[in-house]
């Protein structure tokens, strides 16, 4: 039976695989609605077009309306067909125009009929798609059907009676709430999905009030047929738990402990995820949990490992101790095929390694970090970054290992997180910071990304004169002089001057690349240039404190004073600087500078 | 660390079914997270980028926890919430899969579904209701939604048809 092969011929004609009928589509279709008034009506073709209807919805297709209006009342005919499929297909399509028809109450009665008639097929849908058209006014008089379907025999009647019980609290909670005793009554069935759905209903309707709460899952506990109910309750119990302020002596906490024991996985890593997120949980208590997880990292099925290394990832951060035992395992997952299970691993792993595992560790992601995404290398590296506050002696592994994954391929991002995570060691631990700031040097030397090469040697500037041998980071810092675009020139001028203005044997050698940088091509590297140079040949401390080594301390207003008058004795001045005389050309260079400064401060105005 | 999230039944935030270009087959969206339909496609482009080559059944991406599985030229994806208890999520995954199944014949691909629109619309009305899980047992959903080929009277099926269904019915009597 063909539902929708012509269909997707013609639309194949005319769009290119964005899967969207035109206008001219949707107009012959909802056309094709009329064919709903025609008697006698040909069960199959209404079901063709009630699909295309839905399928075209389903695709994006907006109807205004009018065009649902219309669609719906046509609709509205095909009641009176007794095809089973046909009938069907209505609700769905009832269920789908609710929100956008008009006057969609007229078919009330109808399903009102159906929801209560000999049919049990239609009973179910028929209670649904009643609910989806029912608002609060019109609740009050379904009330008496509802009350019954929620007591039904058929579980497909019980159930859709208290999902659109829930449905609807979100208008008429207060008329749901007449209900409890029906759901009450439901809650107590065999059948799993009743239960489940009942004890949804049963817990909406009692929330506000804890004690009501606390006598819901001790009642149901021992009562409970089905795993989605279990789970639900566990979730329940949880709440009850932290809003009492209880712990381990509260019946909830033995509910979901010995639910830890249960048959059903679904039930067992609920409890366990349950129990890990308790805030008053110590180590011993977590171990039974622990366990549980442990077992499914070993599990055949992917979606048990997933959920076993997410939760245990969760662990680490407050009980890394107690994640220790599963180590082994965390390993093994190290290789898995599925990356994000792996990535979890090795995350974990990190909270949770002791000092003498890093360099295994690091070993082992080395060979993993080819094959993941960006996404997933940046978690690691934030990973490591935590491993760097932890074991401050194992920064010469750590840099090790930075360093290699920096000359990787990588995108920005990534590049950022790892030259950060690399400053955060070196600022951390003065004996990482001559090493560190090697691998970072050796990083600018083929860094594409001009805010990271700024970023260090901004860095360089402050720490480097601070090492024992700062001579080494001079070579480094000139060549970015030489081989980069301005921008980074600029950076490497202004640290090359810190350097000579904290140390006088490194002066003069920065004093004559100084003076080379006053010939480069760009103004901004020849302002930067002239003026350390001016200020460094003072060989004042003061001076170079405030001009060099500390940022610029200008006023805004004396910054536009300045401005003011530069442009005034401009060609004044201009006379000058032809004289010669040095006294003023000092006077000139300030200016120049207090010129950058404002022009710069002006731009970030806007 | 983190407080627990009120209990709910709304556990499924999406249902979605793709071809294997990537394409929209199916999809039903319970949760306000992709209001309009451009959201909901793109979200579904990078979803089936990162699905479609990869080896695994589960995946997390923008929030959501996504399990699925793919067959031929379709891929079946329920959505969760990033606290949504995974195991839950496959079960009613592997119901939506056995339930589509059962209704193509174990055919699972592109064309035969599109063949069996109505019954496939139908299938997924019966795993989920507005985000609520209705029923996870793929029998009970086989016997919910049956499209009865004995509904088409013999005149109107062509001699094909017939054909084909007598084959079907020797074949499912034969594996026993």
């Amino acid at each position: 039976m063909k539902m929708l092969g012509s269909f997707r011929k013609d639309k194949k004609d005319e769009e290119s695989g964005s899967g969207i009928p035109s206008v001219v589509e949707k107009a012959q279709i909802l056309q094709e609605a009329r064919t709903f008034n025609e008697t006698p009506i040909n069960p199959r073709k209404c079901v063709q077009i009630l699909t295309k209807i839905l399928y075209m919805i389903n695709q994006g297709e907006t109807l205004s309306a009018r065009e649902a209006t219309e669609a719906f009342f046509a609709m509205t005919k095909l009641f009176q067909s007794k095809d089973n499929n046909l009938r069907r297909m209505v609700y769905l399509c009832i269920k789908e125009m609710a929100s956008i028809a008009e006057d969609v109450i007229i078919v009330t009665s109808s399903l009102t009929k159906d929801m209560t008639g000999k049919e049990d097929s239609y009973r179910g849908p028929a209670i649904r798609a009643l609910c989806k058209i029912t608002d609060h006014s019109m609740l009050q008089s379904i009330e008496r059907y509802m009350k019954q379907a929620i007591v039904d025999k058929l579980p497909s009647v019980a159930s859709a009676a208290l999902l659109s019980s829930l449905h609807l609290s979100k208008h008429s909670p207060e008329v749901v709430k007449r209900w409890v005793n029906e759901v009450q009554e439901a809650a107590n069935t065999d059948n799993i999905m009743v239960q489940y759905h009942a004890l949804g209903v049963l817990y909406y309707i009692k929330k506000n009030d804890v004690l009501a709460v606390n006598k819901l899952v001790s009642k149901l506990k021992s009562n409970l047929k089905s795993p989605y109910a279990h789970c639900f309750l566990i979730r329940v119990a949880c709440k009850v738990l932290e809003e009492e302020g209880g712990g381990r002596e509260s019946p909830m906490f033995a509910f979901v402990e010995q639910s830890l024991r249960h048959k059903s996985e679904m039930v067992i890593y609920e409890a366990a995820h349950a129990i890990v997120n308790m805030k008053f949980i110590t180590a011993a208590e977590l171990a039974p949990a622990v366990s549980v997880l442990q077992l499914f990292c070993s599990s055949p099925k992917p979606v048990l490992r997933f959920a076993a290394v997410k939760t245990l990832n969760r662990v680490a951060i407050s009980h890394p101790a107690a994640v220790t035992a599963c180590n082994l395992d965390l390993e093994n997952l190290i290789t898995d095929s599925n990356r994000s299970i792996a990535t979890l691993a090795i995350t974990t792993l990190l909270k949770t390694g002791n000092e003498g595992s890093v360099d295994r560790l690091m070993k082992q992601i080395t060979g993993f970090m080819n094959e993941i995404s960006d996404e997933f290398k940046i978690v690691v590296v934030s990973a490591v970054n935590s491993l760097c506050h932890k074991f401050p002696r194992k920064h010469a592994a750590l840099l090790s290992f930075l360093s290699n994954m920096l000359r990787e391929e990588g995108g920005f991002e990534y590049k950022r997180a790892i030259v950060e995570t690399v400053i955060t060691i070196i600022e951390e631990n003065v004996e990482a910071r001559d090493t560190g700031l090697s691998h970072l040097c050796e990083f600018i030397e083929d860094c594409e990304h001009t805010s990271l090469a700024t970023r260090i040697l901004h860095l360089l500037g402050r720490e480097g004169p601070k090492t024992a041998t700062p001579a080494k980071f001079i070579r480094f810092i000139y060549n970015r002089i030489i081989l980069e675009h301005p921008a980074v020139r600029s950076a490497a001028v202004t640290s090359l001057a810190k350097f000579g203005g904290t140390s006088d044997e490194l002066l003069p050698n920065i004093l004559i690349i100084l003076q080379r940088a006053m010939l480069d091509a760009d103004d901004e590297v020849r302002d930067r240039a002239t003026f350390y140079y001016h200020v460094l040949c003072q060989r004042q401390k003061a001076l170079n404190s405030a001009y060099i080594l500390n940022g610029l301390n200008v006023s805004i207003i004396g910054l536009e004073k300045a401005l003011h008058q530069y442009t005034l004795v401009r060609a004044k001045l201009a006379l000058v600087t032809a004289d010669g005389d040095p006294s003023v050309t000092m006077q000139l260079t300030v200016r120049s500078t207090d010129q950058i400064v404002s022009e710069i401060i002006a731009t970030a105005a806007g | 660390m983190s407080c627990f999230q009120e209990p709910s039944l709304y556990t499924i935030k999406a249902i979605s079914i793709l071809d294997n270009d990537g394409n929209r087959v199916f999809g039903k969206y319970y949760d306000d997270a992709f209001p309009s339909l451009k959201e909901q496609k793109d979200f579904e482009k990078n979803l089936f980028d990162k699905t479609h080559k990869a080896n695994g059944d589960i995946i997390m991406l923008d929030g959501f926890t996504i399990v699925y599985r793919s067959n031929v030229d379709l891929f079946f994806y329920v959505m969760g919430g990033a606290n949504e208890n995974e195991i839950m999520l496959n079960s009613v995954l592997n119901c939506l899969y056995d339930s589509i199944s059962n209704v193509l014949r174990k055919n699972v691909e592109k064309r035969q579904l599109f063949e069996n629109f109505d019954a496939v619309m139908l299938v997924v009305d019966e795993i989920c209701d507005g985000g609520v899980v209705l029923e996870a047992d793929s029998s009970q959903i086989a016997h919910r939604v049956s499209v009865r080929q004995d509904d088409i009277p013999l005149g109107e099926q062509t001699v094909a048809q017939v054909l084909q269904q007598a084959k079907e019915q020797i074949k499912w009597s034969l594996l026993k």
